[in-house]
């Protein structure tokens, strides 16, 4: 099936001669969560900014649903909502006014219904005719929100949507989230709370400066990126590593109270028995033990790390 | 898959969204955006009409205070088309509410039509409203009523066109507020608001024939009174051009995205 959002080779030279975004290919298919994380000045925005109008791509294409960014980009715009990163809306308008002008933008007819239906779901009803600026941050993030959805887009750019915003509205929010999925919409999504795209996307995307380095399924990374370490708490502390633990691939922490070993989640074999079977022969009584798997936060830690090193 | 409706090919409705956002903030700021160039075109009556104009003869064989209508009518008009339309554009620059214009299935000539509509239309308003209020001072007789009212929104409809260029061009408040107050006001003074460059010294009227003021102003004043300083046709020419030229600078700064697209 062909890919709702597909990117091909769209980059972003600023005059400056700043490279944004570097050659990038990139297809999002339809009806999934993509989750884009890279740090602050990765590139994330430009590339949102490239499909949605706002910055002028110095090269490649971007088609919505088929049509061209550029060459179609009434079509392509018609398919696309987005939430910006700051919180940009006419502070002296209401939330209902807002609203029916984005919806106008779009071409679309007056739907009061819609934007009721809107305004409720985002909890904004009672505050429909306040002025916005009169609203705390989180209500108008969620105002934010509301404008992206009220022309019913086929793909949803949420650029940092929960950023500073309370924990109840990120629970709000990821449950919107998933309603929209349910109903057939396509979600980009960037965040800095990394545990939102574990938790959300289907696939995730990481951009570094300016270049897109790994595309994948959630499952898929974690399994091929992420580790596992077993902790085996013991009775009594060691000093040293027993000869018969040695060759495992394990270490003894630094208080010696502990035993720790790390392996591939996705490995066939984890050694743990073999660990459990030498700790009885050697006698070495333990009285705890767990495992932990590395989250994508981890994972996406490594990754910029490992990158800074290499450009070090 | 929710309801997706294809856009029109022309965004008739995306147009009347921001002509009504716009007129909406004029309806709110309605007696502070009327009044003040009223009482501004009042006080020109009484200082001019009154005090001044009745020490001061006929002008083409009009009384002087009757004679200054039509030039106060342009220059309100077109102070306020270019503050109108260089706000409407500038401010959601500036609040970053332009992203939505932009990310909007809208072509530059629409947004056009949406911003400089709703400016036009402000400015027409203010200039019905002077000239009623000059009523209250002095007799009016207008001539040719349809050229007036041609004469009237060609200018607010190019002024307001050059307004919306300055809000895009401009880089701050500061910058936007220079060109009105250090090149339109002193060109309109200048361009035969208050007498007839006839009245000038040779090398001054023939100066005065390179302010493309003077033609509007001229126009106005023909429709108004039977007379001109240029001919008519060479006004409604001028203004003509000055509305091809600031549309197709609107256009190409909306189609490249000059200052709004980085």
């Amino acid at each position: 099936m062909q890919p709702l959002l597909d990117i091909d080779g769209l980059a972003k030279t600023y005059a400056s001669g700043v490279v944004a975004l570097q050659p990038t290919r990139l297809a999002v298919r339809r009806g999934e969560i993509f989750a884009l994380l890279g740090p602050n000045g990765a590139g994330k925005t430009t590339l949102i900014g490239c499909v949605c109008g706002l910055v002028t791509p110095s090269g490649g294409h971007a088609r919505v649903d088929g049509f061209d960014v550029v060459r179609d980009a009434r079509r392509a715009r018609a398919r696309i909502g987005l939430v910006p990163q700051e919180l940009a809306t006419d502070m002296f308008e209401t939330p209902w006014a807002t609203l029916r002008l984005s919806r106008g933008l779009f071409g679309l007819p007056p739907d009061d219904a819609l934007i009721e239906r809107t305004l409720r779901e985002l909890s904004l009803w009672d505050k429909r005719e306040a002025c916005i600026q009169t609203l705390s941050g989180g209500m108008k993030r969620r105002v934010m929100i509301a404008k992206a959805l009220v022309h019913e887009p086929r793909l949803l750019f949420m650029d940092e949507p929960t950023a500073g915003v309370d924990v109840e509205l990120r629970r709000d929010m990821r449950a919107l989230v998933r309603r929209l999925r349910e109903a057939g919409t396509t979600i980009v999504l960037t965040t800095h709370y990394i545990e939102e795209a574990q938790e959300m996307a289907d696939r995730v995307g990481v951009i570094l400066g300016g270049e897109l380095v790994l595309v994948d399924d959630k499952a898929a990374l974690l399994r091929r990126f992420g580790r596992k370490q077993l902790t085996v708490h013991l009775h009594e502390p060691l000093a040293a590593l027993p000869d018969a633990l040695q060759g495992l691939g394990i270490t003894l922490a630094a208080d010696g109270r502990s035993l720790l070993h790390a392996f591939d989640a996705g490995a066939e074999h984890s050694g743990i028995p073999a660990i459990l079977r030498r700790l009885d022969e050697a006698g070495i009584g333990l009285r705890d033990l767990h495992t932990r798997e590395s989250s994508l936060e981890d994972i996406f830690v490594d990754l910029l790390q490992r990158r800074r090193g290499e450009s070090a | 898959m929710n309801a997706f409706r294809e856009p029109p090919p022309f965004n008739a409705r995306g147009v009347w969204a921001i002509y009504r956002f716009e007129m909406a903030r004029f309806g709110r700021t309605v007696f502070t955006s009327l009044l003040t160039p009223v009482i501004t075109t009042a006080l020109y009556f009484v200082v001019f009409g009154a005090a001044i104009g009745g020490r001061m003869g006929e002008i083409d064989g009009v009384p002087y205070g009757a004679f200054i209508v039509p030039g106060l009518i342009m220059l309100s008009v077109l102070t306020e088309s270019i503050g109108n339309a260089s706000f409407g554009i500038h401010f959601p620059r500036w609040t970053g509410t332009i992203y939505e214009v932009l990310s909007a299935p809208l072509s530059p000539f629409e947004v056009v039509l949406g911003y400089v509509g709703a400016a036009t239309t402000k400015s027409v308003i203010l200039g019905l409203v002077i000239f009623a209020t000059a009523h209250l001072f002095v007799p009016i007789e207008v001539q040719h009523p349809l050229w007036m009212a041609a004469f009237l929104v060609l200018t607010a409809v190019s002024f307001c066109l050059f307004g919306f260029i300055l809000g895009i061009w401009a880089k701050g408040w500061e910058q936007m507020q220079a060109v009105p107050m250090l090149v339109v006001t002193p060109l309109t003074f200048l361009g035969g608001a208050f007498y007839s460059i006839d009245m000038l010294p040779g090398i001054w009227r023939t100066i005065s024939l390179f302010n493309p003021i003077v033609y509007l102003v001229s126009g106005f004043r023909w429709s108004f009174h039977g007379e001109s300083d240029v001919a008519v046709g060479a006004s409604l020419a001028a203004v003509c051009a000055f509305l091809a030229l600031c549309l197709g600078i609107a256009w190409w700064i909306l189609d490249r995205g000059w200052r709004l697209k980085p």
